[in-house]
């Protein structure tokens, strides 16, 4: 079978079978044994060390949605990369960030991202906001046996629904539990403290730049607490990533622009190391 | 028990391709041409979701004349191919050459088989390089031959007719706006020369555009923005197209 993609030989049979639009679904059909979630895992002992992503974050704004992410990857209690990449496009109108153990995160939004592409050209029109978030929760349950041995993915996911006409987010648990979240959230080790920090700093009436702000804000904020979560990295110029999805589609903000706003946050927290401080009352 | 009368191999395979022709015939023709940007597919098509050209993968697009649901099957089968190939090893390995080459296959095995009908449907597979000379498109007839085309191409019944005519007129580095005039002026050609107006909202256009920044180059042209872009052809005005730009 495997060799019907590689060779130049006819399409076989299963390629032409009217069937369903989905890309998971044909591969289940076609070649099981190349979907993640149909590994045959050996007997472990012990938890398997493998880098796992930390703090992700996303918020609101009126006609749209920030997600963004800290660099870091460790291994136990070693920084296992400073510059990986843990948010990524999903498609035109969403994206996803990834906490949990990086290798099969990174693998699942692979094939996260190439179901909507697969159905979009298969159908001619995008999945729903929730039809896509639906998906998601699909496949993080597929990854349960996994997950059970201590590789958990857990993803945010953010997106402009272009039927309401906003920006939505949906949080998930190892197990594909779903959760719709208002305003800001946030997922992996490091969340509980940016969670925190956007709790005092969220207004619903945020402009995009503002929005931008906050995520960093927060990134910083966990990054002070939670050894795993990576700062930004001036000596090194490794800056969180930030992308902003609003009507026009999905947006990645550029290293320039990512980094000014990450060192105007640097320079404040020279004078007041805790950040920007709320109003007691 | 009779015996079968004798049909030789010659004949065999001259009445499979006059049927498929034959079917081939009954659709509309459809051309695919370069331009400066890119490459662009036109063709007549009164449904608005029943499409003749669609995006297989980042820079290959996939253009089909004749039967749908047999033209439709092998799109699905093409994405599927695509999208498979794109995941198990990588995106930049999937070239329309080797997409063109199973098309054949399969085209050419269907063809010949005697357990099943010919398929009645033309393709043509193309992929947007990053210049002009990178282009590629490949026009894919009922029997599973391959033809490497260059410029412009024409499928459908009136394929030859139309062929000879971009032939003659088609130029290097086109602006978009000129070839899709070059295009409209081509199929709005009946057999026996006569032309006649195919409006606006009866055309399909799509492009693969190569100075898109998304890794996708596929994308349609529908509505207001074709017919500004018909606007500006028109508005180019004289036999030769003039060099004025799209909006």
């Amino acid at each position: 079978m495997e060799a019907n993609t590689r060779s130049t030989g006819r399409l076989p049979a299963a390629f032409l079978t009217p069937g369903s639009s989905s890309f998971m679904d044909f591969l289940s059909e076609h070649q099981p044994e190349i979907l993640p979630g149909n590994r045959q895992l050996p007997p472990t002992q012990g938890v398997i060390e493998a880098p796992h992503g930390t703090t992700i974050v996303a918020a609101t704004f009126p006609g749209g949605v920030v997600l963004a992410g800290d660099r870091r990857a460790t291994m136990g209690n070693v920084i296992a990369q400073r510059d990986i990449e843990k948010v990524f496009p999903a498609d035109e109108y969403s994206a996803v960030g990834i906490a949990g153990t990086a290798g099969l995160a990174v693998e699942m939004v692979k094939l996260f991202q190439l179901e909507l592409e697969h159905f979009e050209k298969v159908e001619g029109a995008q999945l729903s906001l929730e039809g896509k978030a639906n998906r998601l929760s699909t496949m993080i349950r597929s990854n349960l046996g996994m997950a059970m041995q201590g590789l958990a993915v857990v993803p945010l996911f953010a997106g402009y629904d272009v039927d309401r006409g906003k920006g939505r987010i949906f949080s998930y648990d190892v197990t594909g539990g779903r959760s719709e979240e208002l305003n800001y959230a946030a997922t992996g080790s490091g969340s509980i403290f940016a969670r925190g920090a956007m709790k005092k700093l969220f207004r619903d009436d945020l402009s995009e730049a503002e929005a931008t702000t906050l995520v960093i804000q927060a990134l910083y904020d966990a990054a002070d607490d939670d050894s795993a979560t990576g700062g930004p990295d001036v000596a090194r110029r490794i800056y969180p990533i930030v992308t902003v999805i609003t009507d026009d589609g999905f947006r990645r903000l550029t290293e320039t622009e990512a980094s000014e706003i990450a060192r105007s946050i640097l320079e404040r927290r020279l004078e007041q190391p805790d950040g920007p401080r709320a109003a007691l009352l | 028990m009779s015996t079968p009368f004798y049909v030789s191999p010659q004949q065999a395979m001259a009445d499979r391709a006059e049927y498929a022709r034959k079917g081939i015939a009954r659709g509309r023709s459809l051309v695919v041409l370069q331009f400066a940007d890119g490459i662009v597919f036109v063709g007549e098509n009164p449904s608005r979701a029943l499409h003749k050209f669609s995006e297989i993968y980042d820079r290959i697009g996939f253009a089909a004349a004749g039967k749908y649901n047999e033209y439709e099957n092998l799109r699905i089968g093409g994405v599927r191919y695509a999208d498979l190939r794109g995941y198990t090893y990588d995106r930049d390995d999937v070239t329309a050459r080797g997409l063109a080459n199973v098309y054949a296959q399969t085209l050419g095995t269907i063809f010949s088989s005697a357990a099943e009908k010919p398929y009645e449907v033309e393709l043509v597979v193309a992929e947007v390089g990053e210049t002009p000379e990178g282009d590629q498109i490949y026009r894919l007839p009922h029997d599973g031959s391959i033809v490497d085309e260059h410029g412009s191409v024409a499928v459908g019944g009136n394929a030859e007719q139309i062929s000879t005519y971009l032939d003659q007129r088609h130029q290097e580095g086109m602006t978009l706006a000129e070839a899709l005039k070059l295009a409209v002026q081509a199929l709005s050609r009946d057999t026996n020369g006569s032309e006649r107006e195919i409006p606006a909202e009866r055309l399909e256009v799509a492009v693969l555009d190569r100075t898109r920044p998304q890794k996708r180059k596929f994308r349609r042209i529908t509505g207001g923005q074709l017919s500004r872009l018909l606007d500006a052809a028109n508005g180019g005005g004289t036999e030769d197209a003039g060099s004025e730009d799209a909006e």
